[in-house]
């Protein structure tokens, strides 16, 4: 069986869902931030891919496409040093201090 | 804390309906907190992000039509876009950066029809398209355009009869596919901009065949 990733020829007898959604700001922003680090040497199209695609399978499927592209970003970071989980939950916690106080 | 590596856990599937605010907000505030990282240790600023967001904004199905249709129109355009896309398209005034992937045009006629996906994610023509539908990174779509082709296009409305050969090609990081779709009949005469106007994104892809005359303004 290939692994979650590799879809081309699954059985699958699901149509395709034709309904097309308005992207909303921040799944603008992850593509835009995936390119800009692109250009300087920091991410790939291929390392990307391969850092979604480390994603647990059931995580894999389940999420949106650009929540996988956030998941995968930041998975590469830490894997490259450029973030530390340390870094990135504060600043969670922090961004979600600021919505709760309604001053996001 | 494995929460925080995983995300929120959810039972609801892939659609957008029904999914819980809890995980949207979660991956839209870890996006901001990525950039608010990066541009704090100076990796990037929000100016790139932003004038990336915007130039990807900037780029619609409008760029792939003009080509296919020039290409209709002028018959040494269109040998040279198939030889040699990229520098046929810096013709048309395409500014490509050199991190452009290699691109590909194939050429849809009475006997061969191309259909492009990519099977492991959603590689596409960005530079001549924009982003890519949403149906074109559904999981449905990369495993069906491999085993049932013609069934994925009969949902788009296009029927081949079996004589036509359906080649299905699979985009990669590093070589995208754009379908020079079959030039309908009846279109003599027309301009490159009314051509362009027939020229779906859709029909770019190779799930539908061109518009045969243009679309009706509506009201």
């Amino acid at each position: 069986m290939p692994r979650v990733h590799d879809r081309g020829g699954w059985p699958s007898e699901e149509l395709i869902n034709r309904i097309e959604h308005q992207l909303a700001d921040w799944e603008r922003r992850i593509d835009a931030l995936n390119v800009v680090l692109g250009e300087k040497g920091l991410r790939s199209t291929d390392e990307h891919r391969r850092a979604m695609e480390s994603l647990p399978p059931q995580q894999y499927e389940s999420l949106t496409y650009y929540q996988r592209w956030a998941a995968g970003l930041e998975l590469l970071l830490l894997e490259k040093g450029v973030l530390t989980r340390e870094e990135i939950d504060r600043q969670m916690a922090e961004l979600e201090r600021h919505e709760r106080q309604g001053i996001g | 804390m494995s929460e925080h590596h995983d995300g929120p856990q959810s039972h609801s599937g892939p659609a957008h309906s029904g999914m819980d605010d809890a995980r949207l907000d979660y991956y839209a505030r870890l996006t901001q907190a990525l950039e608010d990282l990066l541009v704090a240790k100076g990796v990037c600023t929000r100016r790139e992000v932003q004038q990336e967001m915007d130039r990807m904004d900037a780029r619609t199905p409008a760029g792939g039509a003009r080509v296919v249709a020039r290409a209709w129109s002028d018959a040494g355009f269109k040998a040279r876009l198939l030889a040699d896309p990229m520098t046929a398209l810096k013709e048309l005034g395409f500014s490509l950066p050199d991190t452009t992937p290699r691109l590909a045009v194939v050429e849809n006629t009475h006997r061969v029809h191309h259909l492009v996906v990519c099977t492991l994610c959603s590689c596409y023509p960005r530079m001549l398209l924009g982003r890519p539908p949403d149906w074109y990174k559904s999981l449905a779509y990369r495993s069906r355009a491999v085993t049932d082709p013609r069934g994925v296009m009969r949902e788009f409305g296009l029927e081949l009869s079996e004589g036509v050969e359906v080649r299905v090609l699979d985009s990669t990081a590093d070589l995208r596919y754009l379908v020079l779709p079959h030039r309908p009949a009846g279109t003599q005469g027309m301009t490159e901009a009314q051509l362009a106007k027939l020229v779906t994104r859709d029909s770019m892809i190779g799930v539908t065949e061109p518009l045969h005359s243009e679309p009706a303004r509506a009201g």
